[in-house]
């Protein structure tokens, strides 16, 4: 491998690992609130980017798309929410699983009957003229993924830092009855944090679908590595989630060069269960994730 | 347990399987018609799947969203052996299963002694892997056109492709495999299983070891559904790897949910449903089928009360009082 040709691996492992990164947010956000991981978090990025196409296709502009995608999937998971998360709270891991599951069925389903089976894609936010740098090559899209990405990233930790309310969902993911006793609303916590979940997700999906193409069947491999990212930061810890995203696209696009293409989705998965082998608590730590 | 119920349950311990055993071994005297004789022969194969992972999930509370992978392993591994080494098919679904009880531990030593979600999550990914391999290895596999001319099951001289022959095996094997899942539920083995699901310290602290015992039945969940995998492909003669997608395998939990997770006849009564209800829907538009599967698991765990008996039960539990039947994880088989 050249460094040219290094260099050309580590500007895609960088792009998707952005999508990574927001995937593996969506997981923390709702773990933070509700304890639960949620099954149908890969669907949410893939109707963000279904719902932007859609809405392209009936002459919307594209930013028109992407905000109103984006508010279309929040809306939706706060929906998803009242139906099917809220009477989940106080039972177990397994029912939680099991209704998540079904809802990424659901999720799947209905876009296979309203949009069909093909995958599609967008133009690109600005042009597809690629940038020479170094001896190699990014398409604008990438700048818009990594820069869009890092700007959601850091608005989210002055959030969290900063403002009553991000501490007021913090606090719940502390302890969700001590942030009750001090007036906090858990119910409204747990609302915003599917509705932002809903809208980080769904921009994800409308910024990658320009560079890879989308389907109803998408979502659970994106599910399933926002969980490896997610647990190789470390599950719980957003600054982990965004870590981990970007380790994980780099080492995943790395590895293309070095293995073959169609392995590519494989790797992930071999990285999530030498997490959970060596080090379950991930890279950054976090909570304890032994068991009840 | 009050006397009646010991009795009763002592009753239907005999009469319940004894029954479902002579009734579905003489189906093929009754009936002649391929079609639902077909029906019936993937039926069986789907009991055996199902059965696995009621065990795992009714008994131990733990899920695997991958078991299709497995499937897809004793398929392939039934397939690949047959036609290309010219093995015993007997002796291939025994490999296969081997391979698939081997993937089974190493994915579940490490994720078992972690929450439930980290076995569904790695559990998906196995499956998602095999799937990929299925694909990708195409010297071994023959990429997405899949194997055809698997040949039938024989014993000796007697083929066994014939849709009775058939029939008798894979519901003899079926039977063996209840029978085998309900001692197992009975035993020192099963009690553990529904201790830990309850509360793992408590098993532990009564001296189970709780991560051993999750990985010996999600390795026989494994077990069950790999030879169940290995028995399709001999009788449909041709094997490709988009039947052995998570859809599939989420399918399969469908039906154990619908069944019911308090007693392993939930696997069949899930079966049921998995196997009819698609092809009630056909007549409609079958795309839909995944959707209403999708609906039922949110709604039956959000209606879920304790330890859930599946649909039918659940109304009967509500009508009948049992405050401590509400938070009792399955009893004893039988």
């Amino acid at each position: 491998m050249s460094f040219d040709q290094f260099l050309q691996y580590i500007f895609s492992g960088i792009t998707s690992g952005a999508i990574y990164a927001l995937t593996a947010i969506g997981f923390t956000l709702v773990f933070n609130a509700t304890q639960i991981i949620n099954f149908s978090q890969g669907q949410l990025v893939m109707l963000g980017g279904m719902t932007a196409v859609a809405l392209h296709g009936a002459g919307v502009p594209l930013w028109g798309c992407f905000f109103a995608a984006v508010a279309i999937v929040a809306l939706l998971a706060v929906g998803f929410e009242r139906v099917a998360i809220r009477p989940l709270l106080r039972k177990g891991v397994l029912a939680q699983i099991i209704a998540t599951v079904g809802a990424s069925f659901v999720f799947e389903t209905a876009v296979m009957l309203i949009w069909g089976r093909d995958a599609v894609g967008l133009p690109a936010f600005s042009g597809e003229e690629p940038l020479k740098v170094g001896g190699a090559t990014i398409v604008p899209q990438t700048l818009w993924i990594v820069g869009l990405t890092l700007v959601i990233v850091v608005a989210l930790q002055f959030f969290y830092r900063r403002s009553m309310f991000g501490k007021a969902v913090r606090a719940c993911a502390v302890d969700p009855v001590a942030a009750r006793l001090q007036g906090i609303s858990y119910s409204r916590v747990v609302i915003f944090s599917f509705a932002l979940t809903g809208a980080i997700s769904a921009a994800a999906g409308v910024m990658i679908t320009p560079i890879s193409f989308m389907s109803y069947h998408s979502g659970s491999l994106l599910g399933l590595k926002g969980f490896a990212a997610a647990t190789l930061g470390g599950l719980g810890n957003p600054v982990g989630a965004v870590v981990g995203g970007f380790a994980l696209g780099i080492v995943e696009a790395l590895g293309v060069g070095v293995v073959s293409a169609g392995y590519k989705d494989a790797i992930a998965f071999v990285i999530l269960l030498l997490v959970l082998f060596l080090r379950p608590v991930g890279l950054l730590g976090a909570k304890v994730v032994v068991r009840q | 347990m009050k006397a009646g119920t010991l009795l009763s349950g002592y009753l239907r311990k005999h009469a319940g399987f004894l029954i479902f055993a002579v009734v579905v071994m003489t189906i093929p005297a009754y009936l002649s018609d391929g079609y639902y004789l077909s029906v019936l022969a993937f039926m069986g194969t789907r009991f055996m799947m199902a059965l696995g992972l009621s065990l795992l999930l009714g008994q131990a509370g733990q899920i695997s969203l991958g078991q299709a992978g497995f499937v897809g392993i004793g398929a392939y591994g039934a397939a690949i052996l047959t036609t290309r080494l010219g093995l015993n098919p007997w002796l291939a679904i025994l490999a296969a299963a081997a391979l698939s009880a081997t993937i089974a531990g190493l994915v579940g030593v490490p994720t078992l002694r972690l929450k439930g979600y980290y076995l569904a999550m790695a559990t998906l990914g196995v499956n998602e892997i095999i799937y990929i391999l299925l694909v990708q290895l195409k010297p071994l596999t023959n990429g997405t056109d899949g194997i055809t001319g698997v040949p039938a099951l024989a014993i000796g001289g007697l083929d066994l492709g014939g849709p009775k022959a058939y029939h008798l095996v894979v519901w003899g094997v079926a039977v063996l495999m209840l029978r085998f899942a309900l001692n197992l539920s009975r035993s020192r083995v099963g009690r553990s299983l529904r201790a830990l699901h309850r509360s793992e310290p408590a098993a532990e602290s009564l001296g189970v070891d709780t991560s051993y015992r999750k990985v010996q039945v999600f390795v026989l969940a494994a077990i069950f559904a790999s030879i169940a995998g290995s028995f399709d492909a001999y009788y449909v003669h041709y094997v490709s790897p988009e039947s052995y997608t998570i859809t599939f395998s989420i399918i399969l939990i469908t039906g154990v949910i619908i069944g019911g997770l308090g007693t392993l006849w939930g696997a069949l009564w899930g079966t049921l449903a998995i196997v009819i209800l698609p092809e009630v829907l056909e007549r409609f538009n079958g795309d839909v089928t995944n959707l209403v599967f999708g609906v039922l698991l949110i709604a039956i765990m959000v209606l879920w009360q304790g330890r859930g008996r599946g649909l039918l039960a659940g109304v009967k539990a509500r009508r009948s009082k049992g405050l401590e039947q509400q938070a009792a994880p399955p009893g004893a088989e039988e």
